[in-house]
């Protein structure tokens, strides 16, 4: 039982980080219907930053503290501008192009952002600063520490503000209404460049928080990062039913809780044979289950409705 | 003396001209709308009247000639500019935001006078408050306007088709145009609903609003337009009073192909 109880508090962890990544991917689809499969490199410059300011800071002699949050506060700049670039630079200028076209831009520029990342930081493993003190809990014999309910608290807190920005503000309806009819929504004074701008700043600044997390949870970084974790949000999004915020929410925590668990009783069920290293396989058992029997999601809508 | 004849004058269409492929679409088609009116575009199936709209509001790009709206020239590459400076449409084919409420629908077509931006919507300070409030205020009002201020909170989708040609009005009028312009609001009305739509165009043309109305009732466009054009295979074929309009013999060979 303690197992089971441990597992889920490392899956709804490791969920909220996946949900935040796959955020960022359902609203650009949305909107546009593009997979920016470099988001996951997003999040790893997100990471990578933070080290570089937050580790710079901490060495000039800054309390821990502040020069987290400053790593904080640059980082989410950064990734913000990044966003906002990325869209401006690759994606703008194909808004008209064959769907294909867009796509493999997106991969062309996941690799570029790589070896980008590559050349500033190098080929090897860093390790990230330890900015929140590493305080354990027990809970009915589950073990768990203050980074993993800060990373489940901040999470939360984040996507509330965001379904408020997307149901409560005047940017939320721009951006539902383009999702709906970009020509129309232009039509009623909608700046669709705007919009669209807006979907990847916003997308990317909850990139950089969960690389943040990420970071603050397995204390080590790497250039490559960002590819796994790309493509298990993009599984995220993809089973929540891409376009869709709360299926992002949901399909992400639901990934986490998958992999947690599958990676928490694998060697039992298969008699030792295989290990919880095998965890990853779970994430991608679930994108072809979904893909196979469901392809628009838990909450996807059908494909239809976009005009 | 020449700003008066000028403020007159609302839109003025020069020589448009649009093919697709090998099909003229239009044919060099001038006209001029006034201020005030209620001006009626009436053609065959396929005489170019939508595509004429398109081009006005800036969804297709003219392959020739152009627009002088109130005065100035219209760069009509971009819709949302032509919303700016005060041109908004219904459509043929209802085009609302279906997953909406019928006040968030009317609420996006206030963008077009609103300014608070991203970093507004994301610090949600005072002014951004305090402009929302009164975003949503100025869509009721103009859900009561059209008379479905009860709708509100439904989902546009779930409205009467009725309904949802009073919403889409709403919806254009939220941006404060000086032209509506609709194309075909009776289409599949019955007769009490094509009467209440009279009432509500006389309306909005008393309220200050110019009118220029794509219809294929023929009747409800000679009751209710002050001047009326006729499109035949995309070239304009008379522009007049509906009483001369209905006489023209090149009108009369158009609508019955003789």
């Amino acid at each position: 039982m303690d197992i089971f109880l441990q597992q889920i508090i490392n899956g709804l962890v490791q969920g909220s980080i996946y949900a935040l990544v796959a955020l960022g991917y359902t609203m650009v689809y949305g909107i546009m219907g593009l997979i920016n499969f470099a988001h996951g490199e997003v999040v790893m410059i997100g990471t990578l930053v933070t080290i570089s300011v937050a580790g710079f800071l901490i060495k000039a002699g800054m309390p821990v503290i502040f020069a987290g949050l400053a790593g904080l506060t640059v980082s989410v700049l950064v990734c913000m501008a990044l966003g906002w670039g990325l869209e401006r630079v690759a994606y703008r200028p194909l808004r008209n192009a064959p769907r294909l076209t867009p796509l493999i831009t997106a991969i062309g520029m996941s690799i570029v952002l790589q070896n980008v990342a590559m050349i500033i930081w190098g080929r090897n493993y860093l390790t990230f600063p330890p900015l929140l003190p590493s305080v354990a809990f027990e809970f009915g014999g589950a073990h768990f520490t203050a980074v993993q309910v800060i990373i489940v608290l901040v999470s939360a807190l984040t996507m509330g503000g965001l379904l408020f920005l997307v149901y409560r503000t005047k940017l939320g309806m721009a951006m539902r209404a383009t999702s709906q009819n970009p020509a129309v929504a232009s039509l009623m004074g909608v700046n669709i460049n705007r919009v669209i701008a807006a979907a990847f700043i916003i997308g990317s600044a909850l990139g950089a928080l969960a690389g943040i997390m990420v970071g603050t949870y397995y204390e080590i970084a790497h250039y490559q990062m960002g590819f796994m974790l790309g493509l298990k949000a993009f599984t995220a999004a993809v089973l929540g039913g891409i376009g869709n915020l709360a299926g992002a929410m949901l399909g992400g925590i639901l990934l986490g809780l998958i992999e947690a668990l599958g990676a928490g009783y694998i060697g039992d069920l298969t008699g030792g044979f295989l290990g919880s290293h095998y965890q990853d396989i779970f994430a991608f058992l679930v994108l072809i289950v979904v893909l196979m029997f469901k392809p628009s999601g838990l909450f996807g809508e059908k494909t239809g409705d976009r005009a | 003396m020449r700003g008066r004849a000028m403020a007159e004058l609302l839109l003025q269409a020069n020589n448009v001209a649009k093919h697709f492929g090998g099909v003229q679409a239009l044919r060099d088609v001038s006209l001029s709308i006034r201020s005030g009116e209620i001006y009626g575009l009436i053609g065959p199936n396929g005489a170019g009247k939508t595509t004429f709209f398109n081009c006005l509001t800036g969804l297709y790009i003219p392959d020739g000639g152009g627009f002088v709206f109130d005065g100035q020239p219209l760069l009509a590459d971009a819709p949302h500019q032509a919303a700016e400076r005060g041109i908004a449409r219904t459509f043929q084919n209802i085009r609302l935001f279906g997953n909406m409420t019928a006040l968030e629908n009317v609420m996006v077509g206030r963008h077009v006078r609103t300014g608070a931006g991203v970093l507004g919507a994301i610090l949600q300070n005072a002014a951004t408050r305090a402009e929302e409030a009164a975003i949503k205020q100025r869509a009721i009002d103009l859900l009561h306007y059209v008379r479905i201020e009860d709708r509100a909170d439904d989902l546009a989708r779930n409205l009467s088709y009725g309904d949802q040609r009073r919403l889409e009005i709403a919806r254009a009028l939220a941006t404060e145009p000086k032209l509506l312009c609709l194309d075909e609001p009776a289409a599949g009305m019955n007769h009490t609903e094509t009467d209440e739509l009279r009432e509500l165009i006389d309306g909005i043309r008393r309220d200050g609003t110019t009118v220029l109305l794509i219809e294929h009732d023929v009747k409800l466009v000679m009751g209710l337009c002050d001047r009326v054009a006729v499109l035949d295979y995309g070239a304009l074929v008379i522009e007049d009073v509906p009483a001369v309009v209905q006489k023209d013999q090149r009108v009369i060979e158009a609508y019955l192909g003789a």
